[in-house]
C-alpha cells in the first residue's frame, strides 16, 4: 500500500469524528434527559403495559395493520383484559388525545419520522 | 428518517451482510421479533359482532332503474367522500373508485349499429369487478394486492404496494388509479374514519370492507335511492343477488378475460 | 484492476465530466419527482407504463445480446471472437444497470422496492424479472472478472469459470424471455398478448446489440490503438443481417395476423401505430420512420457489397438501431395502453423531467462500460 501510515491515520481520524457525537453525549451525560409526554385520559390502562408500550409500540402498530387489512381481524383483547378495536386514529389517539404532545414530542426528539399521517387521520385536525 | 427509508436501509444492510457471511435468511422475517414479545399479551381475536358476511360477495347493477334516475350521481360522490377520493379535475391524475360509463365503453363488445336507444345510451356505474380469478391478484410482485379467501373481496395493502403499477396494466376494466401526487390538499371534505392514500399507491373500490365489518352495506349502495345498486351472496342461494339474476338477462364486462367479474348487469 | 479507471488522459476525463454532468441535471430532476410523485411525468390512469419501462424493455434486449458474442466464442471455439468478447460482456453489465434503475424511477415507492424480495411471488412475472437480472448481472461480472484478471496475469482461467459461462447462455435468453412474459401474459393488453413476443424480442435485441457493439468496436478503433480487425466486425455483421431479417420476419407475421382476422382489439393497436386512431396519431410518424430504416438498413445488410464496406455498414448499423429503439423503446410500450381496455383513445408523450431522468440513467449506463472498458483495454495495453 502507497504512503499506508497516512492512510491509517486518515482512517482514525475519519472514525473519531464521525464518532464525535457519542462521545459528546457520553460526556455531557445527555442520556438523563427526560422528555414530558402527555398522560393518558385512561392514565396507565393500555393494550399492554406502558413499559412494553414505550419500547414496542412501533411492531403492535404493524401487527394490527396486517392483522386488519389482511385477515380483516379488527378486534382483540388486550392485557389488560379489555376488548380494543384496532385502530391508530381512534383506539390509540382516543387515549392519547393531543398527538402533538405525545406521538410528535417523542419522535422529534428521537428524530423519527413515521409515515402513518401521511395517510391515517388525526379525528382532532378534521374536525369544524 | 421516515420509518420506510429506514427500513430500506436496515435491509440493504442485511442484505449485504447476508452476502458477505451466509447470514441465515430468518433474520429477514420481520415478524419473527414481534411474535416472542407479543407471547406476553392476550392476544386473542374476538368474534365479530354485527359485521356482514358472505362466502362470496358480488354486485348486481340494474342498468333500466339506473336510467330512471336520470343524471344520478349520488352513488359516486357517496363513494368518493366516503374513501376520500381526491378530485384533481383533470384527467392525467384522475383517482376514481366507480363512475359512468356508457354501454359502448362498459359492455363494448356486445355493442353495433342498430342497438334499440335505450340501451344505446344507456348509463351506467363501473367499478372494480372483484374477480374470482383476478388478473392484478396475479401479477403484484409483492402481494400488496390479494383476493380474501372468506369472501372474494380483491383487496390492496396501501402499506406494501411498492407503486409497480403492473396491476394497472394487467387489469382489463381500466378499474385501477395511481396516485400520480398526493392526494390530500385535493381532498374537499376529509373523512376521519378512512385513511387517506400516500403518493405512489395505487387504489380502487375494495367493496367497503371497512362498512361491511361495522355491520353496512356499501356506501353506493346505500346511496342509491333507485334501488338499483344491489349487493348480496351468491353462494346463498335466497340472496336477492341470486333471484335477480335469476329472473333477469344478465351481463359481465369482458367475460372473455377469463378473470370472472363479480359484478352483474341487468339489461 | 479497478485503478485503471481512476488513470486517463484530459479527453477520457471530459467524456466522464460530460456523463457526470448529465447524471447530474437527471438527479435534480429525480429529486423532483421524488418528491412531487410521478406527477411530473406524462403517464396517466390510461397509460400507466411509458418511457421508463419501454426502455428497460429495450435495454434487456441490449444486456441480452452479449449472448451473440459469448456463444460463438465459448461454445463453438471461435477464435475471432476473443477480443470483442469481454467488450460484449462489459455491454450487458452496462445495460443491467441501467434496466434496473430505469425500474427503480418508475415506483411509485421506491423505498418499498425491497418488498419484492421481502414478499416473493412467484406468481408474477415481475418477481422472475427481477431474479432473472440480477442473476445476469452478477453472471456476468463474475465471469468478466476471472477471465480478464487470468488475461492480465497471462495465466489461463480457472476450470470452474466454463460451466458458469456455459450457464450465462441460456440465462441470457432468459432475460428477455421472462421481460416479453411479463407483457405476453396480459389478457387485458390485446397488442402484447402474443406468443410470438418473446422470439420477436429475442430477434430484435439480437440484431439492436451486436449492431451497437460493431459500432463501438469501430470507434474504439478511431479513438484508441484498440482494433478488433476486419474479420470479426463482418461476422457480427453477419449475425445482425439474420437477426434483423427474423425480426422483421416476425413483425410481418404480427401484422398478418392483426389485419387479416380483423379482430378490433387486435386491429385497433397497429391502426394507432401506424395510421392513427379516431384523429390520433403521435406516433405514426415514428412507426413509419422505423419501418423505414428497418428495410433500409436490412437492404444494406443483405447486398454484400454494402455490408463489407464499412461506411455503409455504419450506416445500416445506425439505422437499424435506431428504428428498433423507436419499435421497442417507444412504440410497442406506449400502444399497448391506446387503446385503453375501456376503448377510450388517451396520448401520452413524455415530459422533460422524464427525459432528463432518462437521460440521466443512460449516462450513468455509459459512465459504468466506459470505466469497464477503459480498464480491459488498459490491461490489454493497446490504449
Amino acid at each position: 500500500m502507497y504512503n499506508g501510515g497516512k492512510v491509517l491515520i486518515g482512517i482514525l481520524v475519519f472514525l473519531v469524528l464521525i464518532s464525535s457525537p457519542l462521545w459528546y453525549n457520553m460526556a455531557m451525560d445527555g442520556s438523563d434527559y427526560q422528555i414530558e409526554l402527555e398522560k393518558a385520559v385512561r392514565g396507565d390502562d393500555c393494550v399492554r403495559d406502558s413499559a412494553w408500550m414505550k419500547a414496542n409500540h412501533m411492531d403492535l402498530l404493524n401487527e394490527w395493520r396486517d392483522q386488519v387489512v389482511r385477515n380483516d381481524e379488527r378486534f382483540e383483547i388486550g392485557s389488560d383484559g379489555v376488548q380494543y378495536e384496532r385502530s391508530l386514529s381512534f383506539t390509540c389517539l382516543s387515549c392519547h388525545e393531543n398527538k402533538d404532545k405525545f406521538c410528535d414530542r417523542c419522535h422529534d426528539y428521537l428524530g423519527v419520522e413515521p409515515y402513518c399521517w401521511e395517510c391515517h387521520i388525526v379525528p382532532k385536525e378534521v374536525q369544524p | 428518517m421516515s420509518v420506510e427509508r429506514r427500513k430500506f436501509l436496515k435491509m440493504a444492510g442485511l442484505t449485504a451482510l447476508g452476502l458477505a457471511g451466509g447470514a441465515p435468511a430468518k433474520v429477514l422475517g420481520q415478524d419473527n421479533a414481534f411474535a416472542d414479545t407479543a407471547a406476553e399479551a392476550v392476544v386473542k381475536p374476538i368474534e365479530r359482532s354485527g359485521a356482514l358476511t358472505a362466502k362470496r360477495w358480488a354486485m348486481v347493477i340494474d342498468v333500466r332503474k339506473c336510467q330512471e334516475a336520470g343524471e344520478c350521481t349520488k352513488c359516486f360522490d357517496a363513494c368518493h367522500l366516503t374513501h376520500n377520493v381526491p378530485d384533481f379535475d383533470n384527467p392525467k391524475d384522475e383517482v376514481k373508485w366507480i363512475w359512468k360509463e356508457s354501454f359502448e365503453h362498459a359492455l363494448g363488445d356486445q355493442d353495433h349499429e342498430y342497438l334499440n336507444d335505450a340501451v344505446k345510451h344507456a348509463h351506467m356505474p363501473v367499478l372494480c369487478n372483484h374477480c374470482d380469478d383476478p388478473a392484478c391478484v396475479k401479477v403484484c410482485p409483492t402481494g400488496a394486492t390479494f383476493k380474501r379467501e372468506e369472501d372474494g373481496l380483491v383487496m390492496i395493502d396501501w402499506h406494501r404496494c411498492i407503486g409497480c403499477r403492473y396491476c394497472m396494466a394487467a387489469c382489463p376494466y381500466g378499474s385501477r388509479s395511481f396516485n400520480w401526487r398526493d392526494p390530500r390538499p385535493f381532498i374537499e371534505d376529509i373523512q376521519p374514519d378512512f385513511p387517506t392514500r400516500s403518493r405512489g399507491v395505487v387504489e380502487k373500490c375494495t367493496f367497503c370492507d371497512e362498512r361491511l365489518a361495522r355491520g353496512q352495506l356499501p356506501a353506493c349502495v346505500e346511496a342509491c335511492e333507485a334501488g338499483a345498486l344491489v349487493f348480496g351472496d351468491l353462494e346463498d342461494p335466497e340472496s336477492e343477488v341470486r333471484k335477480l339474476l335469476a329472473e333477469r338477462f344478465s351481463m359481465r364486462r369482458k367475460p372473455g378475460s377469463g378473470t370472472q367479474p363479480e359484478v352483474y348487469y341487468l339489461l | 484492476m479497478i485503478e485503471h479507471a481512476l488513470k486517463g488522459d484530459k479527453r477520457y476525463w471530459s467524456w466522464v465530466a460530460t456523463l457526470l454532468a448529465v447524471m447530474g441535471i437527471g438527479f435534480f430532476f429525480y429529486l423532483r419527482q421524488y418528491n412531487e410523485g410521478l406527477t411530473v411525468t406524462g403517464l396517466s390512469r390510461d397509460v400507466s407504463w411509458g418511457f421508463y419501462i419501454a426502455q428497460f424493455t429495450f435495454m434487456v434486449g441490449v444486456a441480452a445480446s452479449a449472448v451473440m458474442v459469448v456463444l460463438p466464442y465459448y461454445l463453438h471455439n471461435f477464435k475471432e471472437f476473443g477480443k470483442i468478447t469481454i467488450l460484449g460482456e462489459f455491454v450487458a453489465i452496462g445495460s443491467v444497470v441501467v434496466c434496473m434503475t430505469f425500474i427503480f424511477v418508475d415506483m411509485g415507492q421506491p423505498f418499498r422496492i425491497i418488498n419484492v424480495f421481502l414478499y416473493p411471488s412467484p406468481q408474477s412475472m415481475m418477481f422472475w424479472d427481477a431474479v432473472a437480472l440480477s442473476g445476469y448481472l452478477v453472471l456476468n461480472f463474475v465471469i468478466s472478472h476471472i477471465t480478464l484478471g487470468a488475461e492480465r496475469k497471462g495465466i489461463a482461467p480457472p476450470k470452474w469459470i466454463k460451466p458458469v459461462i456455459i450457464l450465462s447462455i441460456p440465462w441470457a435468453v432468459s432475460i428477455h424471455t421472462v421481460t416479453a412474459f411479463l407483457y405476453a401474459g396480459l389478457a387485458a393488453r390485446p397488442f402484447w398478448m402474443t406468443a410470438i413476443l418473446a422470439p420477436r424480442f429475442l430477434a430484435s435485441a439480437f440484431s439492436a446489440g451486436p449492431a451497437l457493439l460493431i459500432l463501438v468496436c469501430l470507434l474504439l478503433r478511431k479513438l484508441t490503438k484498440f482494433n478488433v480487425g476486419k474479420e470479426p466486425i463482418q461476422k457480427v455483421a453477419i449475425i445482425v443481417t439474420y437477426a434483423l431479417a427474423i425480426n422483421i420476419f416476425f413483425v410481418l407475421m404480427e401484422v398478418f395476423t392483426a389485419v387479416y382476422a380483423n379482430m378490433p382489439e387486435h386491429l385497433s393497436h397497429f391502426q394507432y401505430l401506424f395510421v392513427g386512431l379516431h384523429g390520433h396519431g403521435n406516433l405514426v410518424p415514428w412507426m413509419w420512420t422505423s419501418t423505414v430504416f428497418g428495410l433500409v438498413a436490412l437492404g444494406l445488410l443483405i447486398v454484400p457489397k454494402t455490408r463489407r464496406n464499412e461506411t455503409t455498414l455504419v450506416m445500416a448499423c445506425i439505422l437499424l438501431f435506431i428504428s428498433l429503439w423507436i419499435d421497442k423503446g417507444l412504440c410497442l410500450i406506449i400502444a399497448g395502453f391506446v387503446p385503453n381496455p375501456l376503448h377510450y383513445v388517451v396520448e401520452y408523450v413524455p415530459t422533460l423531467p422524464e427525459l432528463a431522468i432518462s437521460a440521466a440513467v443512460y449516462a450513468m449506463g455509459l459512465l459504468v462500460v466506459t470505466g469497464l472498458y477503459k480498464v480491459a483495454l488498459s490491461v490489454r495495453k493497446q490504449l
